[in-house]
């Protein structure tokens, strides 16, 4: 049984803005989902209705079996992690954690026992005294955790919890989340706007755009096979290369340019305008190879150099990725190879994918 | 700490620049405040024909007249009243109307409106109200049971009064509340919503400590306004009667000067009403730069 359920959901702002356009989700028990999107495709708001701080225009949301449209945010059985962490600057670490608890009635011993393991657990034990302001943005964050962990929601609703802080810090926290939820095995939303962070932490990631849901996978089937050209373009750094392209041959190739590259098996469709990708990192450089690419700019990172070139009698420009340090003076071409298993097909109009 | 300095080339212009405020405060603070001091030395005769310089006889017989210990006695009490009613009507409202989310432009301009009613007037309009044979409250009272007859009955003048005063009062302090209350993130009432707090329970334990900083701000803030500028209001509704039921200091100032005719007796009792205002300010200021901060 899943443990969070979203059916058709639709938000309209009372000014007549629809964020959300129908999503449809299904979160088992434990699983780690990422909302992940560019800004204000509606990933935030989604995650809000979750919480109930924003209402439900149409569709249905149930938490544990239970269906949570009207309840108020305390009675969903759920805690939220704020971007800006949204601690109380009153009160002290340990009043921060306990309040929820408080509320509930909670015994005080009980109270004081949670409180403590918490921060046993996030390592801010010796922080219990302290005010908000007298922490850094780290140890912040980890008392927001603190704050939503000592109440043993039934769910935890991530708002891009790692956005404030510096990209060293980010990766730390990152790792301590995805072990933290898979220890304590709550059934996890989080959302943001950095692939990485979604790609490395979701068990299964929705990627929003438009206030739609283009498409929900794993990360690996999201990278392998993108639904649309919005998540294939999304997913991935450097880029997919898009080129807008036709097929040859009764199917049997693609255009890049004025090169037919051979297709793994024909496409059956009657789509004539189609949009051509292929990732960075899946075009090989062999001296062989059919694609002719003129260097304009190598960007060379060590570990990998990135080649922003363009096709050789054309505009259209192309990025590759290599696992090698490369130095090739701007101006000279090398050729390349495409594997057909890397090519991907999308209708130009509609942005479906054609696999 | 760098500070940012501006340096003129000649001289002459900075002081031009400030002169203007350093003239107002000359003529229309320094000159008057220090005739006053001067003028608290001196016993005059009713007609200022002669006059005798007699040190501090006029504050030993301040400190020794009963009638001033009791208007001093009053003047407590009326401000502590208006500052408590005018604080706690305009934090239920700020409270409020920080919650309105359709139409909260005509609710915001309703409630500043007070503010913009000069002293006299609103005076006026609550004597209109509360008129003992005419007006409408009143006779509402008065075919209730309630005798209402606020020119005879003391303390049913100081309540007209403080009603009156905390009224005018309302705007100003609700400005504030309301500012004070939409700076605080919205993350944290949504924080402490989720953390199972009732909307009464937000308000006393997270927006109300928050806002504590303005609270103290508006209490001296109040307390000043309470003090030195309600003479309009009493002078209108009630003229300090009936019996000197509501004769606050500043009332009693202008009565014994310019009623009374008693100009050292009451030019000491403004130099006392000045060394009290500039205690408050000094204590808000002291206040304000040490700045309740979380």
């Amino acid at each position: 049984m899943s443990h969070v359920i979203l059916k058709a959901i639709e938000k309209t702002y009372p000014n007549g803005y629809k964020a959300i356009h129908g999503v449809d989700l299904e979160v088992e028990d434990g699983e780690f989902i990422v909302l992940v999107g560019p800004s204000g495709c509606g990933k935030s708001t989604l995650l809000r209705m979750v919480a109930g701080l924003e209402t439900i225009t149409d569709g249905e949301v149930h938490i544990a079996g239970r269906k949570v449209n009207e309840l108020e945010p305390s009675q969903r059985d759920i805690a939220m992690v704020f971007q800006n962490y949204a601690l109380y600057p009153h009160m002290t670490v340990y009043k921060n954690m306990a309040y929820g608890l408080k509320n509930l009635g909670t015994p005080k011993d009980e109270i004081e026992q949670r409180v403590n393991d918490a921060a046993r657990l996030l390592e801010i034990d010796g922080l219990l005294d302290r005010r908000p302001k007298q922490l850094s943005g780290g140890q912040r964050q980890r008392v927001a955790m603190g704050r939503a962990i000592v109440r043993k929601p039934t769910v935890f609703l991530f708002d891009e919890p790692l956005s404030n802080l510096d990209a060293k810090l980010r990766v730390q926290m990152r790792l301590m989340i995805k072990t933290l939820q898979t220890d304590l095995e709550t059934t996890t939303l989080y959302v943001t706007h950095d692939q990485v962070e979604a790609m490395t932490m979701a068990d299964r990631l929705v990627v929003m755009n438009d206030g739609i849901a283009e498409q929900i996978g794993t990360p690996t089937e999201l990278y392998d096979k993108p639904a649309t050209l919005f998540v294939a373009g999304f997913i991935g750094s450097p880029a997919m290369n898009f080129v807008d392209s036709q097929f040859a041959e009764e199917g049997k190739s693609v255009l890049l340019n004025n090169l037919n590259l051979p297709v793994i098996q024909k496409i059956e469709t009657d789509v004539t305008e189609i949009v051509l990708g292929f990732r960075p990192e899946h075009i090989e450089l062999n001296d062989q190879g059919p694609i002719e690419l003129v260097v304009d700019i190598i960007e060379n990172l060590g570990v990998e150099s990135i080649i922003h070139a363009h096709l050789k009698d054309s505009s259209i420009s192309i990025v590759v990725r290599q696992t090698e340090s490369l130095i090739v003076p701007k101006g000279e071409i090398i050729r390349a190879h495409i594997p057909a298993q890397k090519l991907h097909f999308f209708d130009k109009n509609t942005g479906k994918s054609l696999e | 700490m760098l500070l940012k300095q501006v340096h003129f080339k000649s001289s002459a212009l900075p002081y031009l620049l400030v002169a203007p405020q350093i003239i107002i405060t000359l003529i229309f603070f320094i000159w008057p405040a220090s005739q006053a001091l001067f003028q608290s030395l001196l016993l005059e005769d009713a007609f200022g024909l002669s006059s005798e310089f007699v040190w501090l006889d006029n504050f030993k017989e301040l400190f020794e007249d009963e009638h001033y210990i009791n208007a001093f006695g009053r003047t407590l009490f009326f401000s502590g009243m208006v500052a408590a009613t005018s604080l706690s009507f305009s934090l239920v409202l700020a409270a409020m109307a920080d919650r309105v989310i359709k139409g909260t432009g005509i609710y915001r301009t309703l409630l500043i409106w007070p503010y913009a009613v000069a002293p006299v007037v609103a005076g006026a309009l609550w004597v209109f109200m509360f008129y003992p044979t005419t007006g409408i409250i009143s006779t509402t009272l008065n075919s209730m049971g309630y005798e209402w007859n606020h020119q005879l009955k003391g303390d049913q003048a100081m309540f007209l009064v403080i009603m009156a005063a905390a009224w005018k009062q309302v705007s100003y302090n609700f400005l504030f509340f309301l500012a004070a209350m939409q700076a605080i993130p919205k993350s944290l009432i949504e924080a402490a919503a989720i953390d199972g707090a009732s909307p009464v329970k937000r308000f006393w334990t997270i927006i109300f400590p928050l806002i504590t900083p303005t609270t103290f701000f508006l209490l001296v803030i109040n307390v000043v306004y309470a003090f030195f500028e309600t003479f309009g209001i009493i002078h209108v509704v009630t003229k300090g009667g009936p019996a000197k039921a509501t004769e606050i200091l500043v009332y009693k100032v202008f009565n014994d000067g310019f009623v009374g005719l008693d100009l050292g007796g009451s030019a000491a009792q403004s130099v006392i009403l000045m060394v009290v205002v500039i205690a408050l300010t000094t204590f808000q200021f002291k206040y304000i730069e040490r700045k309740v901060e979380y």
